[in-house]
């Protein structure tokens, strides 16, 4: 009676048996995986629109460094104010790493106007302070008229302008006259706005000798930037209320202006959610929408199923091309949909003139999940239909 | 080989509870490269025989042999292993896949044997060849006549030249001519050495096979062999 040959599926031919299920009829494919593109688009979107705003973010961050950090004076253990030490700069300078270190001081009571002619109660909220150290060159700020101050014009009264205190008193250009502290002092330079250091856009800055001479400055900073190496800006961060402030560190604080740009500009968190939400809905209700076809199928399929057995199909055989069916039916909505998803996010990145940026891992990943809804989805009808009996071919008439 | 393709050995069947009977007590040997019809009417049990001597369906007692095979000692690989390779089915319906082409239908008939998809589709295009459709094999079964899409059915169940063909009502749906027809191609085919089975309720078809078993209530009532028939 010889040994029995063995039924054998090619993984080719289970293939195109797939692709041949869902070509039979290609409306219903088509409709039932809209649910599973619809929540995979909503996913990619939500996931390209982030990553492609915080492209634009990082971008910024590379020009501006994420190095510098910012140190103020705090609180003490019962609320009280409590100033930086006269010598923190200084001090700051030592600790090994740090590359540039620059100050204001805010000078109490002492207010800029247009000319003497304004009331003294409209400060406009602008302040003035005392430009100390490489404050250019830690924060990365720029001129935009005019020039910084030298050895000279820091001992006369003059002054740099933020670039929001420009714009309030409606200066334009370096060598305007402006009414500060009682006096008249030349506006020598406008500075840009820069992101990492925006309290430096509504001051007015002097030099130092000329404001311990006319504005009683005392020395004391009130906030101090600092930029150091790279590596070393954890170890720096560590170092800096002990050696400011050794008596009562943490009063001293210190932040890290690049971390909080980073996470502004990110999208909406309840906005995220939310999609991300519906996204998990629609792969849900889209998985469900397709067990149901297949259930369906499978029913409608029962002498196809009955031949294939009686061609010499196992169980096994039926159960793959069921699930491979679904898992392709899952897939082309998942496919469908993270080409919508990318749609999206070009179309919000274009109107917020980003980059489009989505990893290609996310693209990659939207299209595995579908496969494995599918795959899912696929179980039960597949079980059902390789229990459909071999007789089925015959009976139906 | 000794061992008879078929050998039912005190089949019944019955089906549901209380319990119908479909088949009861059947015994029945089929030689190697036999040809005959089973016949009876209407609900006699012939489909429930094809079924089981198509290992399609299981026995509730008694024993069915396919080629030496006890079918009750083979698991469900085993049991479609036979189907693939030792047994071709022939059906009333044709039950030929619409969207593809008859070749493509008929190189489904080797579709699980692992045969690579070339060689399927050249020994499909022998066997349409040999069924007399080798000018229609780009043709999609619509485009086909009730006798062309037998044929084609045919052809499916021959391409992996099997040891036994079972037909059941293979020319229900056809008229006299393309009937003639199919039952010509079977001869040939039981002639080149297949045993072939048709199972019909049409007496006039069974006159025409060598041996007759004759069934009724799910019993054999008469098995008949005539010599003399070939000429018809
Ligand atoms: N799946 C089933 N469930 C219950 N009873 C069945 C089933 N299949 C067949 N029967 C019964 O078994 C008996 C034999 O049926 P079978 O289909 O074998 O007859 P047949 O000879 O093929 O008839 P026909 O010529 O009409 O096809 C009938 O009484 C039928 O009602
Ligand atoms: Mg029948």
């Amino acid at each position: 009676m010889g040994q029995l040959k063995r039924s054998k599926l090619r993984s080719g031919d289970l293939l195109s048996l797939g692709f041949h299920g869902l070509r039979a009829r290609p409306m219903r494919a088509v409709l039932s995986s809209l649910g599973i593109a619809i929540g995979i688009a909503a996913m990619i979107a939500v996931i390209g629109i982030s990553t492609s705003s915080q492209a634009l973010v990082k971008e910024k961050l590379s020009v501006l460094g994420t190095n510098m950090l910012t140190v103020s004076g705090g609180t003490d253990m019962l609320g009280q104010d409590v100033d930086l030490p006269k010598e923190s700069v200084a001090n700051i300078r030592r600790i090994p790493g740090v590359e540039h270190v620059g100050s204001i001081g805010a000078i109490d009571g002492v207010n800029i106007y247009r000319n003497d002619q304004i009331d003294a109660s409209r400060t406009g909220g602008l302040s003035v302070a005392v430009a100390d150290g490489d404050l250019l060159t830690a924060t990365g700020a720029n001129l935009m008229h005019g020039s910084w101050f030298n050895e000279a014009t820091s001992k006369f009264p003059t002054t740099v302008l933020g670039r929001t205190t420009a714009e309030r008193l409606g200066i334009q250009r370096a060598g305007s006259m402006v009414w500060l502290g009682g006096q008249q002092f030349t506006v020598v330079g406008i500075l840009d706005s820069t992101p990492l250091a925006p309290e430096l856009d509504s001051v007015a800055l002097v030099g130092e000798p000329i404001a311990r001479d006319l504005l009683g400055y005392t020395g004391t900073p009130t906030m101090i930037f600092e930029r150091s190496s790279e590596e070393r800006v954890a170890a720096v961060r560590e170092l800096l209320p002990p050696t400011i402030n050794p008596q009562a560190p943490t009063s001293v604080k210190v932040s890290r202006p690049s971390d909080a740009l980073a996470a502004k500009n990110t999208v909406d968190q309840a906005f995220t959610g939310l999609l991300v939400g519906v996204g998990s809905i629609a792969l849900l209700v889209g998985g469900i929408g397709v067990a149901n076809t297949m259930v369906i199928s499978v029913l409608e399929r029962r002498s196809e199923i009955g031949l294939r057995r009686a061609l010499g199909a196992t169980r096994r055989h039926i159960r793959l091309q069921f699930l491979f069916e679904a898992m392709l039916l899952s897939a082309l909505g998942g496919l469908a949909g993270t080409l919508l998803g990318w749609l999206v996010t070009a179309i919000a990145a274009r109107s917020n003139g980003w980059a489009v940026s989505i990893p290609p891992a996310v693209l990659f990943a939207g299209v595995l999940v579908t496969i494995a809804v599918g795959a899912l989805a696929g179980v039960l009808p597949a079980v059902r239909a390789s229990r459909t009996a071999p007789t089925a071919a015959l009976a139906s008439a | 080989m000794s061992a008879p393709i078929i050998e039912l050995r005190g089949v019944t069947r019955t089906y549901g509870s209380p319990p119908t009977t479909a088949l009861a007590g059947i015994d029945l040997v089929i030689e190697e490269g036999e040809m005959l019809a089973i016949v009876g009417t209407s609900g006699s049990g012939k489909s429930t025989m094809l079924n089981i001597i198509g290992s399609l369906d299981q026995a509730s007692s008694g024993e069915a042999y396919i080629a030496g095979h006890d079918l009750a000692t083979l698991d469900d690989a085993q049991l479609s292993a036979l189907r693939a390779h030792t047994i071709g089915f022939i059906f009333q319906q044709f039950h030929l896949s619409d969207g593809v082409s008859a070749l493509d239908n008929v190189a489904t008939g080797l579709l699980y044997t692992g045969i690579p998809p070339r060689e399927r589709k050249e020994r499909a295009e022998v066997a349409l060849k040999r069924v007399g459709l080798g000018h229609r094999m780009g043709h999609h079964p619509r485009q086909l006549s009730g006798g062309e899409r037998q044929r084609v059915a045919i052809a499916r169940a021959v391409v992996g030249n099997p040891r036994l063909i079972l037909a059941d009502e293979p020319t229900g749906s056809l008229d006299t001519a393309s009937g003639a027809e199919v039952v010509a191609i079977l001869r040939e085919l039981n002639a080149a050495g297949t045993a072939v089975v048709v199972i019909t309720h049409d007496n006039e078809l069974a006159q025409q096979m060598p041996r007759q078993v004759r069934i009724s209530d799910g019993q054999i009532l008469a098995d008949q062999r005539k010599e003399a028939s070939w000429a018809s």
